[in-house]
């Protein structure tokens, strides 16, 4: 290590810890972003509300742990509201509005998300609220680096998840309708499966994630209406950026923003941090449209 | 009487940005949600000329020279944009517009000499309600014939099918972009006419939400339709004024109505009030006569 | 001399092969058509022809011009017009609407002219107008000029597609499946129009049709594809005879021979 001054050093350390914080960040958007890709994936709607099941999921189990109830409860609090929210929001909108071309899908998505931000910020109010600490953060420091207990929390979560939806997708009856669907919804239906249903379920799923990913993302900092707006843009970021549609794209998407963005932050500029996914997501967009793992599907003449 | 008179420009500036996203939209049929991108560098651009190299004129040429210079701006950012993107489709382009539009926002957020993130103040005065709808008026009749030219004709066959149109010897791509960059300039010269009538501007007045404001106001009229973008903009600019009036009670939830009537909108008349048609007298009394 | 040259043409999409060294030539006024089984490659083939695809092999002359590299909007200057399996209309706008679109690529004015309406402006748009009318009345849709293309039935659309194709003033015009969904009165109409339109504009057409009948009563060359390949060529008579064709039929799909 002769060679190297002290600062090249440093510099190491740092690019390493910013490497962690952006694994830990880029979990959090995986988990919403593997949501917007399920949905995308099986109806092809950009479900601009997602941000907003992750909000309304953070809101859940934000007012179990105030009533002093343990974090477990919380999570599954967070996910079932979530869950429940995205079954309304699909029985009275998106269902109706399947079919009437993908315009007017997304200008409601994006109604929709619209009114549970402003309704949101009336109800519960616009000001942030801080999550009641129920279980201490360790951190580890190994060498010049520091990792939370609540880190490594979310990275194992992730896992997980992936790991279940993995199983869902490929090993279970309704898995294999998901994915029948997502192929064809004419001829899944024509096979006797009950898409309505399929798709229920999936937007079910995808919200229970975003629930899970925002109480998460409130624990660490802090929950209020708004909350779902940026990360509900990033998660679909990564997943266009991993491949819409495609269910380990959406996790690749999250871990190259994740990653990105606390490196140009860390080394560059905090007010950049933004900027990056969008940079990212222009340039996959020309480069491979469909994205990483995406297939380009051409129209037929 | 300033209010009124503030809301009356309001409503012109919000004409001239819905006209110039139907002819991507609404004519052309490329679905951009990134056109306050565009509004956002034409005022900019307006503004710093304005402010750091206006020269010794009457207030209304360095205007003419401001919108000039707003819809130069724009209109290459439109190409910058365009020329990459508008082979992707639907979703896709509507994303990457999103992007480039939150770039340029970021980019103007970290520049310090147009006031970055405290907003770019001490614009020159030199327009009003006047010229916002001169403006307006004029777009209105460029847009007009535009749709009875082979020109408007071309563009608008892009918006029903790619293929077909390419098959009657349509340059979709030439069109595409004429579309994009002439929409995007337009937007530009709204831009100018914001800058130099409020004298302020932020970059948060340029974000996600107003492109998204401005399509539906395009929706609400009607894709394609001229009147239907100038009824969408009015409907829209003043409903939120409208319900201020009523009462602060009502005030307070504006913004959740906004929304719930977007979506209701959607479920009940996708297509908007006038579909892709022009309202026209002769029109609405045969729909009378068949009802 | 012949106006169309297709030679050697293959096209793959990864593994598949859809089109494999197709040749054949179209004399000026030639009525031909192009037959076989379903996805034996015929659309693609048009496909290639328009420039909707580039082939991956051989190449496409028209006039003189090679065509295989060109984008679908040149070559429609240069004067191939088509029509579509799945018929593809704007239909939003009206009829006449859709003629005058075809007039694009002769249309004289410049964007300037359009925007303030300048007289060579409408000196033109007044031409364009009459000459859609007369073409739209060769195919009895004038009446229905101002109808929305969406709501004409389904002969119709099928007519004004012919009719839009048309307007485009090409030497050849290629028709992917004219006759299909239409009954046997409307498609004796449809086969007299044909004769008819290549008389009058003196154009070489090329047909798809499954429509045995059509194709035995007016092609005078058949071009017989099974699975991309080019298996036989001839008069009406003697692709009735051969017996490649028959075993590719009866391998695959008897109907209508």
């Amino acid at each position: 290590m002769s060679g190297l001054s002290q600062d090249t050093i440093y510099f190491f350390w740092d690019c390493l810890q910013y490497l962690i914080n952006g694994v830990a960040q880029g979990s959090l958007y995986a988990i919403v972003a593997l949501g917007y890709t399920m949905v995308y994936g099986i109806i092809r709607l950009v479900n601009f509300a997602h941000g907003e099941f992750l909000m309304m999921g953070a809101f859940c189990g934000y007012f179990i742990l105030k009533l002093g109830l343990p974090m477990p409860v919380a999570i599954i609090a967070s996910m079932l509201g979530a869950g429940i929210v995205a079954l309304i929001v699909e029985r009275m909108v998106y269902r109706p509005i399947r079919g009437e071309g993908r315009i007017p899908a997304l200008i409601t998505a994006i109604g929709t998300s619209m009114f549970f931000q402003y309704t949101g910020q009336l109800v519960f109010g616009a000001d942030p609220k801080t999550v009641p600490p129920v279980f201490t953060e360790v951190i580890y420091t190994f060498g010049e680096i520091n990792i939370s207990n609540i880190q490594i929390f979310i990275f194992v979560v992730t896992l997980l998840i992936l790991a279940f939806l993995w199983w869902l997708t490929h090993f279970t009856k309704i898995g294999v309708a998901m994915r029948a669907t997502s192929f064809n919804l004419k001829a899944a239906e024509l096979m006797g499966i009950n898409t309505n249903r399929i798709i229920a379920f999936t937007f079910f799923l995808g919200a229970a994630l975003a629930g899970l990913a925002g109480i998460l993302m409130g624990y660490t900092m802090s929950v209020e209406p708004m909350m779902g707006l940026s990360l509900g843009l990033k998660a679909f970021v990564a997943a266009v950026v991993g491949g819409i549609g495609v269910i380990p794209g959406a996790a690749l998407g999250g871990y190259i923003l994740g990653i990105a963005e606390n490196m140009v932050a860390g080394l560059y500029k905090s007010s950049f941090r933004d900027g990056v996914s969008f940079f990212i997501l222009i340039l996959i967009l020309l480069v491979k449209p469909g994205g990483i793992l995406g297939k380009n599907v051409k129209e037929k003449v | 009487m300033d209010y009124y008179l503030q809301i009356v420009t309001l409503v012109g500036i919000f004409i001239t940005l819905t006209l110039s996203l139907n002819l991507i939209n609404g004519y052309c049929g490329q679905f951009s949600l990134g056109h306050a991108g565009f509004w956002g560098v034409g005022a900019y651009a307006s503004a710093v000329y304005g402010v750091y190299f206006a020269l010794p004129l009457p207030p209304a040429l360095n205007m003419l020279i401001g919108m000039g210079v707003g819809f130069s701006a724009a209109a290459f950012c439109g190409l910058l944009i365009g020329v990459p993107c508008l082979r992707l489709k639907g979703d896709y382009l509507a994303i990457a517009t999103i992007g480039f539009s939150e770039i340029l926002r970021i980019i103007i957020m970290n520049t310090e000499s147009i006031g970055g993130p405290r907003g770019f103040t001490n614009i020159p005065k030199w327009t009003n309600g006047a010229w916002v709808w001169g403006v307006a008026v004029l777009v209105t009749i460029f847009m007009l014939n535009l749709k009875k030219s082979a020109f408007g004709r071309a563009i608008i066959s892009i918006r029903e099918d790619e293929i077909a149109a390419e098959t009657m010897g349509i340059n979709l791509f030439r069109f595409k972009l004429f579309s994009f960059i002439i929409g995007a300039g337009i937007a530009g010269i709204a831009g100018s006419l914001v800058a130099h009538d409020q004298q302020f501007l932020h970059p948060n007045n340029f974000n996600f939400m107003w492109s998204v404001c401005i399509l539906v106001m395009v929706i609400l009229g009607g894709q394609g339709s001229v009147t239907g973008s100038i009824v969408g903009a009015i409907i829209l600019t003043l409903l939120p004024e409208v319900l201020k009036l009523i009462g602060s009670d009502i005030s307070v939830w504006r913004m959740s109505i906004y929304s719930a009537l977007m979506v209701i909108l959607m479920l009940t008349r996708p297509q908007g009030i006038f579909g892709p048609h022009e309202f026209s007298f002769k029109r609405a009394k045969l729909s009378k006569g068949a009802a | 001399m012949s106006l169309l040259e297709i030679k050697n043409v293959t096209m793959r999409f990864g593994g598949l092969t859809a089109v494999k060294d197709v040749s054949f030539n179209v004399g000026p006024t030639d009525l031909v058509a192009v037959i076989g089984p379903n996805g034996a490659g015929k659309t693609t083939l048009f496909n290639t022809i328009t420039g909707i695809y580039t082939p991956t092999e051989g190449s496409v002359t028209f006039n003189g011009d090679k065509v295989n590299a060109k984008k679908a909007s040149d070559i429609t200057y240069l004067g191939i017009a088509r029509t579509f399996q799945n018929i593809r209309l704007f239909n939003n706008l009206t009829v006449i609407d859709n003629i005058r679109i075809a007039r694009h690529t002769r249309v004289n004015y410049s964007f300037f002219d359009g925007i303030f309406k300048t007289k060579k402006y409408r000196e033109e748009e007044k031409k364009i107008t009459e000459d859609a009318l007369e073409l739209l009345k060769l195919f009895h849709l004038d009446e229905k000029r101002n109808y929305l293309a969406k709501n004409l039935p389904y002969g119709a659309q099928r007519k004004l597609e012919m009719a839009r194709a048309l307007a485009t003033q090409p030497k050849l015009l290629l028709l992917d499946e004219p006759a299909a969904g239409m009954n046997p009165t409307e498609t004796k109409e449809l086969s007299n129009l044909i004769k008819f339109i290549r008389e009058k504009f003196q154009i070489a057409v090329i047909l798809i049709e499954h429509d045995m009948n059509l194709v035995m009563q007016i092609a005078e060359k058949i071009h017989v594809l099974d699975y991309g390949n080019l298996i036989a060529s001839g008069t009406p008579v003697e692709i009735q005879n051969n017996k490649k064709v028959i075993e590719a039929y009866l391998g695959a799909d008897i109907e209508g021979v």
